[in-house]
């Protein structure tokens, strides 16, 4: 790999990535677009947190990637093999060990800690998208601070099925300003966005956006007074750490409608297990 | 006790040795070199180069080997290469009108100066098998054919569309950039309205079977522009690069390309007479197909800039250029082979929530 630069990006392109990075975080919630480069990587197969890692990454970081919350789920292995492969930098599963996490789908259930940046591989980051399908249009919808569209969208839901049907990409507004799609993480994760210790960055390679939360940035889901915003819940623990509140996959066991239940962080569920957590804990 | 699945690197490493295999396939049978790709698959060479943006025989044939001739995966493969490459310096723009043409022909003059040249097409071949290629052998005598090729430039084969406009029968060129410069959606984000330079890149890199389909639905009526194939040429044009050290230009290299000019249906109005419009595409190496429709998609695009109604998704930028591109649309769409465990839980707890709360709302 010795033809290609520290972290596969030549040292101009990270630069013009940073400064779009540094804008994002000055303009919370705001989509900045950056000349996104074609990567040795498909697109929609988080080409942009690619390459904002690799914009931000150093020698000293230690990196962490998980794909559903999974280290070794196989888009992850690759990107983090890709890293290992480009910047030789140290890597890791345990969230609190990592300095760099990218994520696909995922907010990790351990608490994040100041100092910490999460990158999101993100597919549409425009919220309004499926709203309206053209992007000059939803632009100025967002200067003009345009949203009503998305709660009367919200409201909707409830008129037909009596709550919001929105289980992930629930809509936030980041710093009572700029409505922002949380890129595809379940909405048992939004809360995990708000006032968060940690750097949120947002990578969309094949849309060429980045957007980013600060931290400590109030990031509300968007509700109403009487639907208030609500999570998902499990009314089982994980059937092998035994965590409730966690995010739990589902995995078929048999073709007798045998299910378990397991935490899709595998880090957090892994160490509560090692930590003599069990299914009945 | 259930285990998570776990091995998703051992996976990978095993998935990587199976598709060596399956791409050399049975080491019986001659492996392919990158000369015979470059020489007996010129086609896919052009197409790779052209939607690939990067002129290189030699790296495009390899690409296609490696693609085990998957041209889309081969494009991406040649794109993920050029990303990496510095630019050094811009181009003088190509003159065509000084092309070394081996191909030339104007559906609209019967003859016109420098004549109708129908160089090497598939377009009279009766479409019938020739089954004396299925054994290799030498080709048997044949005469040699004067060729057009190696000819000085001949200085008496002017582009139909200056004939034109000599007398004014057709809009001038579109205006470029106010600064001279062009764009490169390569290293700047595609933004609409986008100008007519970013857009050419744009349909130049465009998957060939996405612009013939838009090319061809503006013929059946959505976004018709009445075009006429003013004229395609075929053949050599040089690339010289004037640096600013050097101040005069230096001929750097020389490339075949194929150009296609489109006339189209003429506008006019009580102030301004009747002019026809233009189409332009222009593609690397022999590519006919992919430039003709890529002048009839540009002309379409114009539809605002000439006062047009825009109708149809064919005259629509955004809805255009948005998803002309196969290396974008190709991840995007196989991204769903990904796993998307927590989004569809997350759909699952809900839709069971919905169902019950049905089921216990309903009437008995």
């Amino acid at each position: 790999m010795s033809r290609y630069n520290f972290a596969y990006l030549d040292e101009q392109t990270k630069r013009m990535i940073r400064r779009a990075i540094l804008k994002a975080v000055a303009v919370p919630g705001y989509q900045v677009p950056f000349g996104s480069r074609e990567m040795p990587l498909s697109y929609g197969w988080g080409t942009g947190g690619v390459q904002v890692t690799a914009s931000v990454i150093g020698t000293t970081d230690v990196l962490k990637v998980i794909d559903q919350g999974a280290d070794d789920t196989t888009n992850a292995v690759s990107i983090r093999r890709f890293f290992a492969r480009t910047t030789g930098v140290a890597t890791t599963t345990r969230t609190d060990e990592a300095t760099l996490i990218q994520t696909r789908h995922r907010i990790p259930e351990t608490p994040l800690a100041p100092g910490q940046i999460v990158v999101f591989q993100v597919p549409i980051p425009e919220p309004l998208r499926w709203l309206e399908p053209r992007e000059a249009e939803t632009r100025t919808m967002h200067a003009l601070e345009e949203y009503g569209v998305m709660y009367v969208r919200l409201y909707e839901d409830i008129t037909r099925h009596g709550r919001v049907a929105q289980t992930y990409e629930y809509p936030v507004i980041v710093n009572g300003r700029y409505l922002m799609r949380p890129s595809p993480i379940p909405k048992l994760d939004n809360p995990k966005l708000d006032r968060s210790p940690a750097l949120m960055l947002f990578g969309a390679g094949r849309e060429k956006r980045i957007y980013a939360v600060p931290p400590w940035t109030a990031v509300k889901s968007l509700d109403f007074d009487d639907h208030p915003f609500e999570v998902e819940h499990w009314d089982r623990p994980c059937d092998l750490c035994g965590a409730r509140g966690a995010f739990l996959d589902e995995l078929i066991v048999d073709d007798k409608g045998g299910r378990l239940f397991i935490c899709s962080d595998t880090d957090f569920c892994a160490r509560r297990q090692a930590a003599g957590h069990g299914p009945r804990a | 006790m259930y285990v998570a699945v776990k091995g998703g690197e051992r996976a990978i490493d095993r998935a990587h040795r199976l598709l060596a295999e399956e791409r050399r396939g049975d080491p019986a049978v001659p492996e392919l070199t990158l000369a015979q790709i470059d020489q007996q698959l010129a086609f896919a060479v052009d197409r790779v180069m052209t939607e690939g943006s990067l002129y290189d025989r030699e790296l495009a044939a390899l690409a296609v080997k490696q693609a085990r001739g998957d041209l889309v995966e081969a494009i991406f493969l040649l794109r993920a290469y050029r990303t990496t490459l510095p630019r050094l310096g811009v181009s003088r723009p190509l003159d065509t009108a000084a092309m070394v043409a081996r191909r030339r022909v104007s559906a609209i003059f019967k003859d016109l100066p420098g004549g109708q040249i129908l160089g090497p097409t598939f377009d009279y071949t009766h479409r019938l098998l020739d089954f004396g290629l299925a054994e290799p052998g030498e080709p048997g005598p044949t005469a040699p054919v004067e060729d057009a090729t190696g000819r000085e430039a001949d200085p008496s084969l002017p582009r139909v569309m200056d004939l034109l406009d000599r007398e004014g029968l057709i809009e001038g060129e579109p205006a470029v950039r106010d600064d001279g410069r062009v764009g490169d959606l390569t290293r700047e984000p595609l933004t609409f309205p986008a100008g007519r330079d970013v857009r050419l890149q744009n349909l130049a890199r465009g998957d060939e079977g996405f612009l013939l389909a838009m090319g061809y639905a503006t013929q059946r009526g959505y976004g018709r522009n009445h075009p006429f194939a003013g004229e395609i040429r075929q053949g050599e044009v040089s690339v010289s690069l004037a640096p600013e050290e050097i101040g005069f230009p230096v001929e750097i290299a020389a490339i075949t390309v194929t150009e296609c000019q489109m006339v189209n249906q003429f506008k006019g109005s009580s102030s301004t007479p009747a002019q026809f419009t233009r189409g332009y595409g222009l593609a690397f190496g022999s590519a006919e197909r992919k430039a003709m429709a890529m002048a009839l998609v540009d002309r379409a695009l114009r539809a605002r800039d000439l006062g047009e109604e825009p109708a149809s998704p064919t005259q629509d930028e955004e809805f255009v250029l948005s998803h002309s591109d196969s290396v974008e649309a190709s991840g995007f769409v196989q991204h769903l082979k990904l796993p998307h465990y927590v989004d569809f839980q997350a759909e699952l707890v809900l839709v069971r929530d919905l169902r019950a709360a049905h089921g216990s709302s309903a009437p008995r």
